[in-house]
């Protein structure tokens, strides 16, 4: 039988949200890369090219679900590598809460990008 | 918490996160099926969570010194993590970089029409750099070994191919060192 090395507790929550953030990540990243890199070239990279593209509403919506994805699959990874690493108390609790605090933050200007590309007026 | 340190899994059932790597490091009992009272005592860490590499019981795998003796699984677990620190800092900087289009949004549309505004400005002068660019292949690197780990991983979860673990990892490095080779004329045209 071959041996499990993971930082996840097999069966819980969390590891349940990883592996289901995990599947979306896998099709859209593939998407954003091969969209922006090679479908289009990052060098020609422009602020109509992009608001052309975020204003279709199809796109907006599966780039705003692409960064809450990443944002909790990236958070939730973190977290519980250095909870399996050992961090526990206080330090488990800070950590959490910057981490919280980071991934708000992370998604409000996420957003407000989306926003001000796709001509929402609130950004 | 005590306990007898006589079984060499004992740390493979502590702990409700324990990976079952803590079998590599419990010290082999040598006079196994001889007369109990001849069997060696296997001496073990004190469990403190001031050695954080302890108090799981897993032995001190974070001991880099000891990576002669890592099997696929365990340097798959180090670089999945390695690539996952990466990509969720990668993640942060995107963003800020991106939000410049915040006040070049707030430009006149014939500034933004010529390509003058500051969302503009920001990534072409960065990809003229030739450092972005290398940066670029290295980051579609660790993006494209974490996807293909990962998949390897919901398989491995979901019981598919528990048998072949080591060679899908190797399988994964390939393939990952294969798209970035294949990748680099794209990520580079232009650059010079």
């Amino acid at each position: 039988m071959a041996r499990r090395y993971s930082s996840f507790r097999e069966g819980g929550t969390a590891w349940l949200l990883q592996r289901i953030t995990a599947v979306f990540l896998l099709v859209v990243l593939a998407f954003h890369f091969f969209l922006l890199h090679f479908v289009h070239h990052a060098d020609e990279v422009s602020f109509l090219a992009s608001s052309a593209r975020m204003e279709n509403l199809s796109y907006y919506s599966l780039m705003i679900l692409f960064l809450v994805t990443a944002t909790l699959h990236g958070v939730n990874g973190v977290y519980n590598a250095l909870i399996n690493q050992g961090v526990t108390g206080r330090k488990r609790t800070a950590i959490k809460w910057t981490l919280v605090a980071a991934s708000v933050v992370l998604l409000v200007q996420g957003i407000r990008t989306a926003n001000a590309w796709a001509g929402i007026g609130l950004y | 918490m005590t306990r007898r340190g006589t079984e060499p899994d004992d740390a493979a059932r502590v702990g409700p996160t324990t990976p079952e790597t803590a079998r590599d490091t419990v010290p082999k009992r040598e006079n196994a099926g001889e007369s109990p009272a001849v069997v060696v005592t296997t001496i073990r860490p004190q469990i403190t969570d001031d050695h954080m590499s302890q108090s799981y019981e897993r032995g001190l795998i974070e001991d880099f010194s000891r990576w002669r003796e890592f099997e696929a699984g365990m340097w798959a677990w180090i670089f999945h993590k390695f690539t996952g620190w990466v990509l969720i800092g990668y993640l942060f900087t995107h963003i800020a970089v991106l939000s410049t289009a915040i006040p070049a949004a707030g430009a006149s549309e014939a500034t933004i029409a010529a390509g003058g505004d500051v969302y503009t400005q920001t990534i072409v002068s960065l990809e003229e750099l030739l450092l972005v660019r290398i940066l670029e292949v290295g980051l579609l690197a660790v993006a494209v070994f974490h996807m293909l780990n990962g998949a390897r991983l919901l398989l491995v979860d979901l019981g598919i191919g528990l048998g072949a673990q080591d060679r899908s990892f190797y399988a994964s490095l390939i393939l990952t060192g294969a798209i970035t080779v294949a990748s680099v004329p794209t990520f580079i045209a232009g650059a010079f």
